[in-house]
């Protein structure tokens, strides 16, 4: 199967520091995939990288075989590859429907439809998104005026509504009550069998992405140290030292 | 929670007859009735941008500015009948502060925050050096348009609806503009630019567009107010950076930034209080103005219609459902 997101030998450095050296990855589609590593390994700006944050120095980055290592943020996310924020990002003056709404599919937003109402379909969608997160009692609250937690689940709503064929989560589960930790992994397996969408997440959370992903790749040093089943990953020497820092 | 559609129309339907009648009602105040009008358009031009739209710009006079230099200099070199003239000029002045919207738009509206106020603060001042240097549109002297042609006293009138005419055109498109697809675009771009990018949207589209609806009514506003006022001066009267150019910015933040009705009410406040202070303060008028500006600023942050939806949520359509079943997170 040939790979939705494909990663070529990325380079990234900001001044002397190194921050991704030569990363390969590829992703294919309707996977759950897992990017994990230390903090600092380099696993935030490959995700920049690939959505067009910044230029790479070297490399390439395809999407659906198609090259997109020089295209920019939003040419990148019309072409239906997301991502969320480890920062939470939605539109805080804006209640939780109206984040919702324009959250429309980039083609729905063409130079006429741009001006219209949105239709009672998307009304209907984005209500069921938000009834879908839990967020549904909270819909006419401005998105500021929400815990962290439940801002992280307004912007998967979000992005669910625009329909994306692949979304890049960082961190999504940073920040969320564990208890309800198992309900927003459900709700990330649901919206990659329902919807189809494939997944690239990077979490710290060792246990959540040993269940979450089918496959996971490992940063450290900006380096990709290794890959494979989580059950391997996980037994993988290496990663061990990576994580408790061995000599 | 939404109002009754009813209820809704019942403000601008009350505030349509009542400027229907206004000038029968008070003729001796036309004039002053005619530049409430004036306000109105000037502070609901600059919260598009400034308000519905987090791009604070101080530059907004230039479209003034250009509308009614355009304006007069078709009355005075096209030979039409006046009122031909006037709303021929009119239209070029729209048009001509549009083009020039998107031209300058298209660089300065990709500065952010603070660094775009600061970019468009020298507009206003150096459009006003510029036409004061420029003997086609009479230099430092200005420019006078042409007598009005009809009965003494039908020119404040015929002033008096033409104002009332492009407010009563203004407020219906922004809320029209507002309403769709187009407003929640610019929320979106207040709120978090960069991820209105990460989801795809073309800001800079949005961007343009609202920066050229807003020079499009200025434009169209400079021709009617140059006429009003009787004469064209560079930098009194036409790029006026210092009192038009604040004041639209003030009257906006007073009523409350980003709402649809906030700049209306603003507007009238600040109208109103101005031409008390002339009238009553005269010679302190400038204190009383400066004071309150200082109260404005300092108990109304967020403007009135701010500070009232921040204590009744509710009315504004903002709160939890509480009959929807229970919310997680």
């Amino acid at each position: 199967m040939t790979p939705i997101l494909e990663v070529q030998h990325v380079r990234k450095s900001f001044g002397g520091v190194v921050a991704n050296n030569d990363v390969s990855l590829a992703v294919p589609p309707g996977k759950i995939y897992g990017l994990i590593g230390p903090n600092g390994s380099g696993k935030t700006t490959l995700f920049n990288s690939i959505v067009g944050q910044h230029p790479v120095d070297g490399g390439s980055i395809r999407f659906e075989g198609r090259e997109i290592t020089r295209l920019r943020v939003p040419q990148i996310a019309r072409l239906g590859l997301l991502r969320t924020f480890q920062q939470t990002r939605i539109y805080r003056g804006m209640t939780c429907v109206q984040n919702m709404l324009i959250s429309v599919s980039p083609a729905q937003l063409g130079w006429r439809s741009a001006y219209r109402r949105s239709s009672p379909a998307e009304e209907r969608k984005a209500e069921d998104l938000l009834q879908f997160v839990g967020l549904h009692a909270k819909r006419h609250l401005p998105g500021g005026d929400l815990s962290f937690g439940q801002q992280k689940l307004l912007e998967f709503a979000m992005a669910l509504m625009s329909e994306p064929k692949m979304l890049l989560l960082d961190e999504p589960t940073a920040g969320i009550n564990p208890t309800l930790i198992n309900g927003l992994l459900e709700r990330l397996r649901q919206a990659n069998r329902e919807f189809g969408i494939t997944l690239l997440v990077i979490e710290h959370n060792m246990r959540v992405i040993m269940q979450l992903a089918e496959y996971i790749y490992c940063l450290a040093h900006g380096e990709l140290l290794a890959h494979g089943k989580p059950e391997a990953v996980q037994q993988d020497q290496r990663v061990l030292d990576a994580y408790l820092g061995a000599t | 929670m939404k109002l009754p559609a009813a209820r809704a129309l019942a403000a601008p339907a009350a505030i349509l007859v009542l400027g229907l009648f206004a000038p029968a009602l008070a003729p001796a105040y036309r004039s002053q009735m005619a530049f409430l009008w004036v306000m109105i358009v000037f502070a609901l031009t600059w919260d598009l941008l400034g308000g519905q739209m987090g791009y604070n710009s101080f530059g907004n006079v230039l479209f003034f500015g250009i509308g009614m230099y355009a304006c007069v200099v078709v009355q005075r070199d096209f030979h039409l009948g006046y009122y031909s003239a006037l709303f021929v000029g009119m239209a070029a002045g729209a048009v001509l502060a549009v083009a020039v919207g998107a031209l300058i738009g298209s660089g300065l509206l990709g500065l952010r925050g603070h660094y775009f106020a600061i970019g468009t603060l020298g507009i206003g001042i150096a459009a006003g050096e510029l036409a004061g240097g420029w003997d086609f549109v009479g230099g430092g002297g200005g420019l006078v348009p042409p007598m009005y042609p009809g009965a003494v006293g039908g020119r404040e009138t015929f002033f008096y609806y033409l104002t009332f005419a492009i407010a009563v055109i203004t407020f219906p498109v922004l809320r029209w503009l507002y309403s769709g697809r187009f407003g929640l675009a610019i929320n979106a771009i207040r709120d978090d630019e960069d991820k209105a990018e990460a989801m795809g949207l073309r800001t800079t589209r949005y961007k343009t567009t609202a920066w050229c609806v807003s020079a499009f009514f200025l434009g169209l506003l400079g021709g009617a107010v140059g006429n009003l006022i009787g004469f064209v001066d560079p930098r009194e009267v036409a790029f006026a950076s210092s009192t038009y150019g604040v004041w639209m910015v003030l009257m906006a933040i007073l009523g409350g930034k980003g709402t649809l009705w906030g700049p209306v009410l603003g507007a009238a406040i600040f109208h109103v209080t101005q031409e008390l202070f002339w009238k009553y303060l005269l010679g302190w008028q400038r204190v009383a103005l400066g004071l309150l500006i200082v109260v404005i600023v300092v108990f109304f942050p967020r403007g009135i219609l701010g500070w009232a939806r921040e204590k009744w949520p509710e009315r504004f359509g903002h709160g939890v459902d509480e009959a929807a079943s229970e919310g997680g997170g």
